[in-house]
């Protein structure tokens, strides 16, 4: 699906990356740096993300990656953190939201503190980095914001219903902020990934392949450049999405998907 | 704002400020002082927190000048009185904010024009010295800088120096052209022209080729007050630099009959539609169709056809205004450049290497598919100010449209360009460049004037709080 926004090309931009330190974030920023981009990298995991920054810095051949310690959950810091790295970079042209968590959950429990967690990381933390860079590239007239949401915001299933309402509702935002800004030029994009084998699915076993995080970052970069309002990574999650929220309800409830 | 309030750099602060050429967006904390005493607010709050500042006057800089993103950009336009203004001498004293047009409405109907006008009459009088801009009499009237007689300069420091050529020489010499790095001329003096009539005599011919044009313009040379020439850069072939050349000269005493007449500001202007129909401010939006490679290539040939037609070898009387400052009266007509904006590359080449460099630089351009829709070609003479970008011999104004899909190859034309003319020995105009590499741009000032510049800005400004995007692409890299 293409908006309005004409595409564009991210090298050489500047680019700030949520939770950079490992998974799908780790390979976005990897995959900057291939493009040349200015990268500011956040993330909690000091170690994690210096190592990922030096390795992009070191195949660059200068520094074009610099790293900030920050927690999402610490949502008055967001603004604070974006005016600092903007300082650094000399601005900002793209936002990728990264950050998530989904804790296990067993068909059984109920555990409202996994819940909690998940929807302070995935969706408030989201709005606060969103909110702060919407504000700032509305005055630009320019930018993309990029939340990377997941197939899993398409319907209501009973597998693991807080990482589902946190996804769905990022999934709502992130339309809502697109309506709202892309009359300025701004571009947003949902990325909606289906099974990537990162620290996030733990090893678990997939009913489909999952794809690596560098083949899901090559993806995301390319749904950015085409100017993509919301993109299934692989391509062919569209269409298991779509089935999915055909389904009648008297399925979903005999599934345990 | 009452005395108590002091600036912050609060939301409402932040703006959009966007390079003339459209071509560079940023977002800053944007102030607009109309005393000193706020000028000396806006330093006291970059102190206090760790910011720059750049000046920018009517954001005119086709590239980065006065562009300072996430920083402070210190806005002058509102401080545009005309301060003292003599009619028997010429004399006039401004502030910084004052545009060129504030000031040639005011002065001709007492039978005076500035000296030294650039082809938009929009620029502020603040940023004209700071750029030290030229005309199409810079082979004769030298840069504004010549016209000056003194100016009152705010340094980063809080002090205030007043500087003529004799007092404080060294820094009159290097704030003329000094980008905005010095400090901020609060009252400028300036000589203007005596004119004896509101027409200047106009005459058209048409050249082909650069070694034919430089003959051209050394054959007019003494006799003519401007001389300009409008380069075809798609011609090929025999029609190679295609040129419709202007000249034009100021009248004598007694050949305008009524020259109070031609000098009223109305007999000035120019009618605000064509052929009494279309609206000039619609060309702009008009001309965006045209904004490929072959409608530009019709435009040009049109033009070039009109000229050899109707116009070469033809003397027309037009009044001053209209000669001098032909797109004002255009409006908007770089919106026919939109979306991506445009840059202009314009290079000094000294005389005898002038036909081969810029015969190069167009067949660069042609080979790379990239060509410059308007070339605006000038004869120059040197200066003695410090960071001056003139030359004996001529200058090349390319204007290329900048996009999204053009943008590494234009990069990659404008560094093998450059080349060119750094080891021609020429030089480059801050007021113009978007997309110089430090060390192209450093080659062309040439490192000895580079040091005494820093060691005049390390006393003015030691804490080095007046910067800007084209500073630090130039002078301190990316990073800084």
């Amino acid at each position: 699906m293409r908006g309005i926004i004409k595409s564009m090309k991210l090298d050489q931009k500047k680019v700030i990356v949520v939770g950079a330190s490992s998974g799908i974030g780790a390979s976005i920023a990897r995959a900057l740096g291939a493009k040349n981009c200015s990268i500011g990298l956040v993330a909690r995991r000091e170690e994690l993300m210096h190592g990922i920054a030096d390795e992009i810095n070191t195949r660059a051949g200068r520094t074009i990656a610099q790293t900030y310690v920050g927690d999402v959950t610490h949502f008055d810091e967001a603004e604070p953190l974006l005016d600092r790295i903007a300082g650094d970079m000399g601005g900002v042209d793209v936002l990728i939201y990264v950050s998530g968590i989904m804790p296990a959950v067993q068909f059984h429990e109920y555990s409202f503190d996994k819940d909690r967690a998940m929807i302070e990381v995935n969706l408030l933390g989201a709005m606060a980095w969103i909110n702060a860079a919407a504000k700032r590239f509305e005055t630009a007239r320019a930018g993309a914001i990029v939340g990377i949401s997941s197939i899993a915001g398409d319907r209501g299933r009973g597998s693991m219903p807080g990482y589902i309402t946190s996804k769905a509702a990022l999934d709502a935002y992130l339309e809502s902020i697109r309506n709202r800004i892309s009359r300025y030029g701004v571009q947003v994009t949902t990325i909606k990934p289906g099974y990537v084998a990162t620290d996030l699915l733990g090893g678990a076993k997939t009913p489909l392949k999952a794809i690596s995080p560098d083949e899901a970052a090559a993806a995301i970069v390319s749904a950015i450049e085409e100017g993509a309002q919301v993109r299934y990574v692989p391509g062919f999650w569209r269409w298991i999405g779509m089935a999915v929220k055909l389904a009648p309800s008297f399925v979903m409830q005999r599934v345990k998907f | 704002m009452s005395d108590t309030q002091r600036y912050q750099l609060t939301q409402d602060h932040r703006e959009l400020v966007e390079s003339w050429g459209m071509n560079r967006r940023t977002v800053s904390y944007v102030f607009r002082p109309t005393t000193a005493e706020q000028i000396a607010d806006v330093f006291t709050l970059a102190k206090s927190t760790g910011r720059t500042i750049a000046l920018r006057g009517a954001g005119c800089s086709y590239g980065d000048a006065s562009l300072n993103a996430e920083q402070i950009v210190l806005d002058l336009s509102r401080m545009n009185r005309i301060l003292e203004w003599d009619p028997d001498s010429g004399v006039i004293t401004v502030e910084p904010g004052a545009t060129i047009r504030n000031l040639w409405l005011y002065i001709i109907e007492d039978g005076w024009w500035p000296p030294v006008v650039s082809g938009t009459s929009f620029v502020t009088l603040g940023g004209a010295l700071g750029m030290n801009i030229h005309g199409k009499n810079n082979f004769k009237a030298g840069p504004i800088g010549d016209h000056v007689l003194a100016f009152d300069i705010l340094l980063p420091t809080g002090k205030v120096k007043h500087c003529s050529r004799d007092e404080n020489g060294e820094l009159f010499h290097a704030a003329i052209g000094g980008f905005g790095m010095l400090g901020i001329f609060t009252r400028i003096t300036l000589q203007m022209k005596r004119v004896y009539s509101g027409l200047l005599r106009v005459n058209a011919f048409s050249t082909t080729g650069f070694a034919e044009i430089n003959a051209a313009l050394e054959e007019h040379r003494a006799q003519s007050d401007y001389m300009v020439g409008w380069i075809d850069a798609f011609s090929t072939g025999k029609s190679f630099a295609n040129a419709l050349v202007h000249t034009a000269n100021y009248l004598a005493p007694g050949e305008d009959l009524n020259p109070a007449q031609t000098l009223r500001v109305v007999n000035q202007e120019i009618s605000p539609t064509i052929m009494g129909i279309v609206p000039r401010s619609l060309l702009g939006k008009l001309l965006q169709p045209f904004n490929t490679n072959p409608g530009m290539r019709l435009i040009n040939l049109a033009k070039s056809i009109q000229a050899s037609v109707t116009e070469s070898g033809h003397t027309i009387l037009q009044p001053h205004a209209q000669f001098a400052f032909l797109l004002d009266y255009v409006p908007d007509w770089k919106f026919a450049y939109k979306p991506g904006g445009l840059i202009q590359f314009q290079s000094f080449v000294p005389f005898d290497q002038s036909e081969r460099v810029f015969t190069r630089q167009i067949e660069l351009s042609q080979k790379l598919g990239i060509i410059p829709f308007l070339g605006v070609y000038k004869r120059h003479k040197p200066d003695d100010f410090l960071m001056t970008h003139a030359v004996d011999g001529h200058s090349f104004a390319l204007d290329y449209p900048y996009t999204d899909q053009n943008k590494a190859g234009l990069s990659f034309l404008v560094q093998q360009m450059a080349r060119l003319v750094v080891d021609a020995g020429g030089r480059f105009y801050y007021a113009k460049d978007s997309l110089l590499p430090a060390d192209l741009a450093r080659a062309g000032m040439g490192e000895e004037r580079i040091a005494r510049f820093a060691a005049i800005k390390s006393e003015c400004d030691p804490e080095r709080i007046l910067r800007s995007d084209l500073s630090r692409r130039i002078y301190d890299g990316f990073a800084g």
